[in-house]
């Protein structure tokens, strides 16, 4: 057998895992182990990809969706290290509020939408708040725990080179927080996209949530599959975007 | 006349209250550094050498007794005084230039200004050829030496060290050593150096400052009264031992103390 049989690179191992559950599927179906209905093979699935490209404008959907998602991730993640920033200065604030934020971070907060659907209307104001509310918790959290963490040290050179305190946050506190409030962001991305995805498909407008729910009222399952793959690579791809940029950006330190 | 000290330290105490009840961390110190001298104050770990140049330097700022800069009372950090810490405290996130161009930038110099004197003050600490490398490239003896250079880019008129090759091996740090007697020379730094390494005390210093253990005290000072420029290579001479013998001496009473309270602890804890 081959070296890289044995000891696969970690790319080719994902993938070759990947290819192995298609196959396993693929060959369920065949056999008729699963019903086409409720889950259609692979082989029907990827070429639906570029029925979807055709058939529903993908592409001004696909827009649709990141536009809002990144509002939703813009606005969420100033807010959300502005409190952060907040829970971080105040002891006492810090102390009452962080478990509650933690849980908020765990707790689905999709549920809440039709609370958003009567403040902000069936409209892409509803989408944008309640993904930037999904988005505030790892953001706050990360933000504070970042600054907490920052070695006294670093804080105590600052003070001897006479900083002022924008000077201090700036120059010191910011940057040596970054690398923790980085991975409160990507974590916030994700979730902005999970949120604006489900948003959309639970209230009936928008972008890729919308369009897997119609496919679906129209029974064109492979299709309907088709986009939720497309939803999932995109968001795999997002995330992997994201790594690379934060080792680029955080390189050598 | 007899020329007024650059810094006077005039019957400083600090006590600490803590869970355990009120800990005297420093008792009484009193002391007169002159412009231009270099001063090491030396004791067993515990006797309160950081807390008494956190004051100093004017980190802390509740004590009782005064501390004076030409006379003028310390309330708080100022760019007169300038510190080196025990602790690793380059920034991570920047080179080796960006860190010596720190506190320049800070100040509000042009970039070609900043640049230009950080490059000078890397050469100085013997660093020239890793202005792009971040700290985590670079060596711990490296590092401090960053550090050093940093703190210098501010040219305070006195510099305050804490055990700055503390966490270094030998070698590095008799080498560094020389590297602080070449600045030395040069820049006749007002400088105040905490360690616990003899022989470094007698290397660099006019004066070494034997310290207690807890209570911390002044117990004795010792002038050196050796040939400059010196380096590590006199360390083998007899004038040398003598001084290290000496110091030595004292100091074991209260390196046992530090040793024998540090057992008593770990008994009852
Ligand atoms: N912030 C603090 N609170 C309470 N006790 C302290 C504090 N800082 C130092 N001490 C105590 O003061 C004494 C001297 O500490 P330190 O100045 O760090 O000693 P050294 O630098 O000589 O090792 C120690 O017993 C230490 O436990
Ligand atoms: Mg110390």
């Amino acid at each position: 057998m081959p070296v890289w049989l044995i000891r696969p690179p970690p790319l080719l191992s994902r993938l070759l895992v990947f290819a192995v559950l298609l196959g396993v599927w693929e060959a369920a179906s065949a056999a008729g182990m699963v019903s086409r209905f409720i889950a259609p093979p692979p082989s029907e699935i990827f070429p639906a990809i570029g029925l979807l490209y055709v058939d529903n404008e993908l592409t001004a959907r696909f827009l649709r969706t990141f536009g809002e998602v990144f509002a939703a991730a813009g606005i969420g993640s100033g807010l959300g290290m502005a409190i952060g920033w907040w829970l971080h200065h105040n002891r006492t604030a810090g102390a009452a509020y962080t478990d509650w934020i933690a849980a908020s971070a765990a707790a689905p907060l999709v549920l809440l939408f039709p609370l958003f659907l009567v403040l902000f209307g069936r409209n892409a104001a509803t989408i944008v708040a309640m993904g930037a509310v999904s988005v505030m918790p790892p953001v706050i959290l990360k933000t504070k725990e970042g600054l907490d963490h920052v070695r006294s040290v670093l804080i105590d050179v600052g003070r001897t080179f006479s900083l002022t305190r924008w000077q201090q946050v700036r120059m010191i506190l910011f940057p040596a927080a970054l690398p923790t409030i980085f991975t409160g962001l990507r974590l916030g991305l994700v979730f902005a996209l999970i949120n604006v995805v489900g948003v959309e498909f639970l209230i009936g407008f928008g972008g890729m949530g919308l369009m897997i729910a119609e496919l679906g009222d129209r029974f064109e399952i492979a299709g309907m599959y088709a986009a939720i793959l497309f939803v999932v690579l995109c968001s795999a791809t997002f995330f992997y975007l994201t790594e690379k940029l934060e080792t680029w950006l955080l390189s050598a330190r | 006349m007899s020329p007024s000290p650059a810094l006077r330290i005039s019957r400083v105490s600090k006590h600490f209250e803590t869970g355990k009840g009120r800990v005297t961390a420093v008792d009484d110190v009193s002391l007169d550094i002159m412009q231009g001298e270099f001063i090491s104050i030396i004791g067993p770990s515990g006797c309160g050498k950081s807390t008494l140049m956190n004051m100093v330097g004017g980190l802390l700022t509740e004590y009782d007794g005064d501390i004076l800069l030409d006379g003028k009372k310390v309330s708080g950090c100022q760019p007169e005084i300038g510190m080196v810490f025990q602790e690793e405290s380059t920034f991570p996130w920047r080179t080796a230039l960006e860190n010596v161009a720190f506190p320049l930038e800070a100040a509000g110099l042009t970039r070609d200004k900043r640049i230009a004197r950080a490059r000078d003050l890397l050469d100085l600490v013997g660093l020239s050829g890793f202005e792009n490398h971040y700290p985590a490239e670079l060596s711990g003896g490296m590092r401090q030496r960053i550090a050093i250079a940093r703190t210098l880019a501010f040219e305070p008129r006195i510099l305050l060290m804490d055990e700055p090759f503390a966490a270094l091996d030998e070698q590095t740090r008799l080498l560094l050593g020389d590297k602080v007697v070449q600045i030395q020379n040069k820049l006749r730094q007002t400088t105040l150096l905490i360690t616990h390494n003899i022989s470094e005390a007698v290397q660099l210093s006019d004066r070494v400052l034997i310290m207690t253990f807890r209570p911390g005290r002044i117990k004795r000072v010792i002038e050196i009264d050796l040939p400059r420029p010196r380096s590590s290579e006199m360390m083998g001479s007899e004038a040398f031992g003598r001084y290290v013998a000496e110091i030595w001496q004292d100091l074991r009473e209260e390196a046992s103390k530090g040793l024998h309270d540090a057992e008593a602890a770990a008994r009852q804890g």
